[in-house]
């Protein structure tokens, strides 16, 4: 018994007990649990408001749970003092829904941002570094960009790059799809992919678009309310017997989900003007 | 009446939490500074966008005032035939209170609302929760050079406003009115005391100097992260520096000059 959950610590990167956090009376997350494997692409999957950005700033540690366990590669984040918690956060990317570029700093140096805070590296070293992590999402050539000349779809991609800059363990990807063309869409879906399987990451990628993320992982959870309301891979979740699971999955109008916001009966509404 | 008192109580509670916030802020952004001098190239460039880019604003206003001061002090003093004591009383203006006093308040004006407005944009577009992630302390990486640029450009902008003030007077004094040139300059040495007048001066400006500066960085830190937040903050930082300049500036007045 013992051994099998040894086992279960190895594979499991991210270790979620009853989370409970909530911002002022509203309860944004109400006894969550949930594993994240090591080496794959997991999804966390809902509504928009429903928390899932603020569950990567819990994994992260930027905000502190009301109640609960996060745990990284063992480590108890809420526990853990600032210097352990910032060795950790070496250890881990972010890339963030506008991507977070250092506007003052041009995209080689955004993207060398981290190797000269964290190493010291030979400037020659740095930038071979930086040429490399370039090329991995095809952006070598904007190095001497300005980030306000980058499109959204790039200014992405070079977040990427510096998110992968101290080939860190794991990626958290929040919204990555969110306002993308089709292109950099397929661009980004791709390169998740490849790169999660390439550099043996674990990915994290918090999302409401159904099926570019699907297409890429390898387990689902979906989140609703406060609660984790179905999981799986993007097989078994496509043939849920759950109507809400189905209702997201589909992305109909109406369902368990309402298409109208609670309000008073409409007839009395319109009456008591 | 009852909703009046309770909303009386939350912004007692509002302004005590915020001050209790920004103090720790101070604390924090001062254990910062010791970074920021392993690594002056941060600072450096804070000093050009605080201080050199001010320059211009505040030399020019140094000169208006002097030559304002020495206008209307002429006026005064020629009823008296006490035009020889121009030069002291351009000097004892500007060294004692304009210099520091204007200075801090254009500063906040220039450098301050700059300042509160960029860190509230870095924070509105998660610039600085991204460097958080990146294992980067914001605090160390962008207030504390910012903050420490402020303290430093502060005392040193000052000096220039008077320096500049002081030869405004003397255009219009001297150049223009026909005060004698000599007892311009004489008077000016012999009744302006180092200690009593300049280092005071100086002591002002720094301690302005810090005030706005810890307003500004902390404004901007503390803003709430919409386009909303960040324009009122920019106006919080001059609208509370320039309070918190007067006010000071009464206290320190009336304990350096004050004969009691």
């Amino acid at each position: 018994m013992a051994e099998t959950s040894t086992q279960t610590g190895a594979d499991t990167l991210v270790k979620i007990r009853d989370l409970y956090f909530s911002r002022g009376e509203r309860a944004i997350f109400d006894g969550v649990s949930l594993d994240i494997p090591r080496g794959k692409v997991t999804a966390i999957m809902g509504p928009s408001g429903t928390g899932k950005t603020t569950l990567l700033r819990l994994i992260g540690g930027q905000l502190h749970p009301d109640q609960g366990s996060i745990e990284v590669d063992g480590q108890d984040v809420p526990q853990l003092r600032r210097s352990a918690l910032y060795a950790l956060r070496k250890r881990m990317g972010m890339l963030f829904q506008s991507g977070a570029l250092l506007t003052d700093l041009s995209v080689f140096d955004n993207v060398a941002f981290p190797l000269r805070e964290h190493t010291d590296l030979p400037e020659v070293m740095i930038r071979d570094l930086v040429l490399m992590k370039l090329q991995a999402v095809g952006l070598r050539g904007a190095r001497d960009l300005q980030p306000s000349e980058l499109s959204g779809g790039m200014a992405r991609r070079i977040a990427l790059a510096r998110a992968i800059a101290l080939d860190p363990m794991m990626i958290m990807y929040d919204e990555p799809f969110t306002g993308q063309d089709p292109i950099s869409k397929g661009a980004l879906v791709q390169l998740i992919r490849l790169l999660n399987d390439a550099l043996g990451l674990t990915s994290i990628i918090v999302s409401h678009d159904v099926e570019e993320t699907a297409a890429i992982s390898d387990y689902i959870y979906v989140i609703s309310q406060g609660k984790v309301i179905g999981s799986g891979t993007p097989e078994t979740l496509r043939k849920t017997d759950s109507n809400w699971v189905r209702q997201f999955m589909q992305g109909l109008p109406d369902g368990p989900v309402p298409f109208h916001y609670p309000a008073p009966e409409y007839i009395d509404d319109l009456l008591n003007a | 009446m009852l909703e009046w008192i309770r909303q009386l109580g939350r912004g007692g509670f509002g302004f005590f939490e915020k001050l209790g916030r920004s103090n720790l802020f101070l604390l924090k952004t001062l254990a910062g500074i010791p970074s920021v001098l392993r690594r002056p190239y941060l600072l450096i460039a804070q000093l050009l966008s605080v201080g050199v880019l001010s320059l211009l604003l505040i030399a020019v206003s140094g000169l208006f005032v002097g030559m304002v001061l020495a206008l209307q002090g002429y006026n005064t003093l020629v009823d008296f035939g006490a035009e020889e004591s121009l030069g002291v009383v351009v000097a004892l203006s500007i060294v004692r209170e304009l210099g520091p006093v204007v200075t801090a308040l254009l500063f906040a004006g220039r450098a301050g609302s700059a300042l509160t407005a960029e860190i509230g944009l870095m924070k509105a577009t998660e610039q600085l929760s991204g460097m958080e992630m990146m294992a980067v302390d914001p605090i160390h990486r962008v207030i504390a050079p910012r903050f420490l640029a402020g303290v430093l450009s502060m005392p040193l902008l000052a000096a220039i406003f008077s320096a500049v003030g002081i030869y405004g007077g003397y255009f219009v004094g001297v150049g223009l009115l026909g005060v004698d040139d000599g007892s311009f300059w004489s008077q000016m040495q012999s009744k302006v005391d180092l200690h009593e007048d300049v280092y005071n001066g100086v002591i002002k400006s720094l301690v302005f100097g810090v005030v706005v500066s810890w307003i500004a960085v902390f404004e901007g830190y503390d803003t709430v992260p919409t386009s909303e937040g960040v324009s009122r903050s920019t106006t919080r930082t001059v609208v509370y520096s320039a309070f918190a300049v007067l006010g000071l500036d009464f206290v320190l007045t009336a304990l350096m000059f004050g004969d009691y």
